[in-house]
């Protein structure tokens, strides 16, 4: 899991590039060293990404060659049979995901709303604390609480939906089906995983909102809930559409937790049923075949792990583009 | 900006209370203030709801699920003090009244997770932490023998070798990439930048099929607790490096400035100024990136398989991980696995939380802040 920092999201925006007066100075050798090693390292890193990228293409490419285009309409997984492909995963992927989102985001908001202009102050500083501890608990952990826990707390839940709610379609489910390891399961728990880095962003762009004019609200006879409809969520609509977006990213990534509560399917009718048993995941895909796959199971898997990282690189690059974006108004004045 | 949407006061329809007939009828709107008759009608409209919601579900009907019940309370709840706000007040206070019992729930249930997951871990994982548990290995446990039986020594040590690695590789490339963002700067630095955001968007698992991409396939190594190190390397080094680089950038101007008025190279001010001020943000920076990746577990899997006997080298065969000891365990059949599961998960528990307030103990310093004992060396040397 991750360890929160909100700036990490929201970096690469400083809004103004201070222009830094640079004397003319002679470089001693020992600065040049220092200029030198430092460059070293930022390219380095650049290497380091285009590296990753580039070693799951080699190692993928007999399983992409072979497969062809046909790699993203199966939904089967059997790359000794000759059959195999990521449809079905990647539905599973975007189901979790969304599933997530859709808990995450309102509570997200909710409580970001809090922190900034709900809570008292002495509460403020231990909430913010909690929110990055919840950040640091490993995956694993919210796995086994998932599955131990929340599980049999949850599945009386579906089976109530699925009975009273069931005409709406995807919510029913087939009779006889079971409703543990389903994927509503696993996105209930990974909606937990992403709240924190949600929060995070959220709060510190709600905290960015222009105190000028929260206070002239306020000054012309505005509720608090007036302030927060009419100022705060108005400048912070950008950055929440960026901090789901991260939460996002975040969600479709995740492997443990999500392996440990799913029971893997690769049949696309039952995945488009939430509520019933059976799920997947790319990630989870590949911990779950790894260890048992022959040299081109394993170059198939590295297929699906790099159309994971494309994607999350993808969503992860428009998130943050979005919360720049959001913040770039934040030295408004009265 | 023409991106902006702030909204203007002027035009905007701000929710207000209902002017005041007379000067002498004003009454204030309190923002902290707690108003008695409020919180009177919200526990009055909570235990409303209770009474209201216990009606409907036994009396009147023999449906009820508990989580159904909750929802259902929570609704009537909320119209309740909408209704009494709307009585006692005007609509707009009562729809702030909604508003304000509305995110204070919300805030509550931010803090449920997290004492949901402590105190059952906690509860799950207490009976089998022994003394040995960090002592024993796996080796003589049968599948039959009792969960305080053994330990989970090979795990703790394979766990602190592999973050041990890790931090030695990305620690110092972290700060080395932090200070180039923030010291040095040039036209590749918002590149950089960009990148290290993505990095920490990398899902785990990716991160472990690189290492075994390059490192396993490719460069003929084997899988062992080095291959796990790498790994949790490249997850560490974007924490680390956008940590540190939030603290660089709360070192003031002026004390760099300073230092290069005084005639101090770029390297020695850096040396000798900029990093000593923010040390404890550093370190900060660094037990963070350690809290993030010693609980990964899908890295592991795909680098080094876990073992159930002590490895004490890293870089001879397969290695065991505290992660997962946890998660194999955890899968296994036989009551006992699962107990020591909990328990290894409890101690992982255990571990994030002390690092965690280390680290806000350590950042929550000021910079330039200077501790006891360096103060005592400062004098014994007599600068201070």
């Amino acid at each position: 899991m991750q360890v929160i920092d909100p700036s990490i999201a929201l970096e690469g925006t400083t809004p103004i590039e201070e222009e830094r007066v640079r004397p003319v100075t002679r470089r001693t050798g020992a600065d040049r060293a220092f200029r030198l090693t430092t460059f070293g390292a930022g390219t380095l890193t650049l290497v380091l990404m285009g590296v990753i990228g580039l070693f799951l293409l080699v190692r993928s490419w007999s399983a992409i060659s072979a497969a062809g285009l046909s790699f993203f309409t199966t939904s089967a997984w059997q790359p000794d049979g000759g059959a195999f492909g990521i449809a079905a995963v990647l539905l599973g992927t975007f189901l979790i995901a969304f599933v997530a989102l859709g808990f995450a985001v309102p509570l997200a908001a909710g409580g970001a709303l809090f922190i900034t202009d709900y809570a008292p102050s002495k509460i403020k500083t231990p909430l913010v604390w909690l929110v990055d501890l919840l950040a640091a608990v490993p995956s694993l952990i919210y796995g086994l609480w998932g599955r131990a826990y929340l599980q049999p707390k949850i599945i009386p839940i579906s089976e109530w939906i699925s009975t009273h709610l069931g005409f709406i379609p995807f919510l029913k489910a087939k009779p006889g089906a079971g409703f543990a390891a389903s994927t509503f399961i696993a996105g209930v728990v990974v909606a937990l995983m992403v709240l924190p880095i949600c929060t995070a962003v959220m709060r510190e762009v709600f905290s960015q909102a222009p105190a000028g004019e929260k206070e002239g609200a306020l000054a012309l006879g505005g509720t608090r809930w007036g302030v927060v409809r009419d100022v705060v969520l108005p400048f912070g609509r950008g950055g929440m559409v960026g901090a789901s977006m991260l939460g996002l990213g975040r969600a479709l990534g995740e492997t443990i937790a999500v392996t440990l509560i799913i029971s893997p399917t690769f049949d696309i009718t039952r995945l488009t049923h939430p509520l019933e048993t059976g799920g997947n995941s790319i990630a989870s895909l590949i911990a779950l075949r790894f260890s048992e796959s022959s040299s081109f199971g394993i170059s198939a898997l590295m297929a699906a792990g790099l159309a994971l990282f494309v994607i999350t690189l993808l969503v992860n690059a428009v998130a943050s583009l979005v919360v720049s974006r959001s913040r770039s108004g934040a030295s408004t004045e009265i | 900006m023409p991106n902006l949407t702030t909204p203007d006061i002027a035009t905007t329809n701000i929710e207000m209370t209902a002017v005041p007939d007379l000067i002498e009828t004003e009454q204030r709107i309190g923002l902290r203030s707690i108003d008695p008759t409020a919180v009177f009608a919200v526990v009055g409209a909570a235990f409303g709801a209770m009474a209201f919601v216990w009606l409907l579900f036994t009396q009147f009907t023999a449906a009820g699920t508990n989580i159904g019940m909750f929802v259902v309370w929570y609704l009537v709840f909320i119209t309740m003090i909408w209704v009494i706000g709307r009585e006692q007040y005007d609509p707009v206070r009562a729809r702030d009244l909604v508003a304000r019992v509305v995110f204070w729930s919300a805030g509550l249930i931010i803090v449920v997770p997290m004492i949901a997951i402590a105190t059952y871990t906690i509860a799950k994982g207490v009976t089998a932490l022994t003394p040995n548990f960090f002592f024993q290995d796996q080796s003589r446990v049968g599948p039959l023998s009792p969960a305080r039986v053994g330990g989970a020594s090979q795990a703790i040590v394979g766990t602190l070798e592999q973050v041990a690695i890790a931090a030695i590789i990305s620690v110092p490339l972290g700060i080395l990439v932090a200070i180039y963002l923030n010291e040095v700067g040039g036209r590749l630095a918002r590149v950089v930048r960009t990148i290290v955001d993505a990095m920490s968007a990398i899902p785990s698992i990716v991160a472990g099929l690189f290492i075994f991409a390059s490192f396993i396939l490719a460069f003929g190594g084997q899988l062992s607790g080095f291959a796990a190190g790498l790994a949790l390397a490249v997850l560490m080094l974007p924490t680390v490096t956008r940590t540190t680089e939030v603290v660089l950038r709360l070192v003031p101007g002026g004390l760099r400035e300073a230092g290069l008025a005084l005639g101090a190279t770029e390297w020695s001010t850096t040396r000798h100024v900029v990093l000593p001020t923010a040390r404890s943000g550093i370190v900060t920076a660094v037990i963070l990136g350690v809290a993030r990746v010693i609980g990964e577990t899908a890295p592991l899997l795909l680098t080094t398989l876990g073992a159930v006997s002590m490895n004490w080298s890293p870089f001879e065969g397969k290695q065991s991980a505290l992660p997962l000891y946890v998660y194999r365990l955890f899968q296994l059949p036989q009551e006992v696995a699962i107990q020591r599961a909990w328990t290894g998960a409890l101690v992982l528990l255990i571990l994030v939380f002390v690092l965690f307030v280390t680290a806000r103990i350590i950042g929550g310093r000021g910079p330039g802040h200077i501790s006891r004992f360096r103060r005592a060396r400062l004098a014994r040397e007599g600068l201070a």
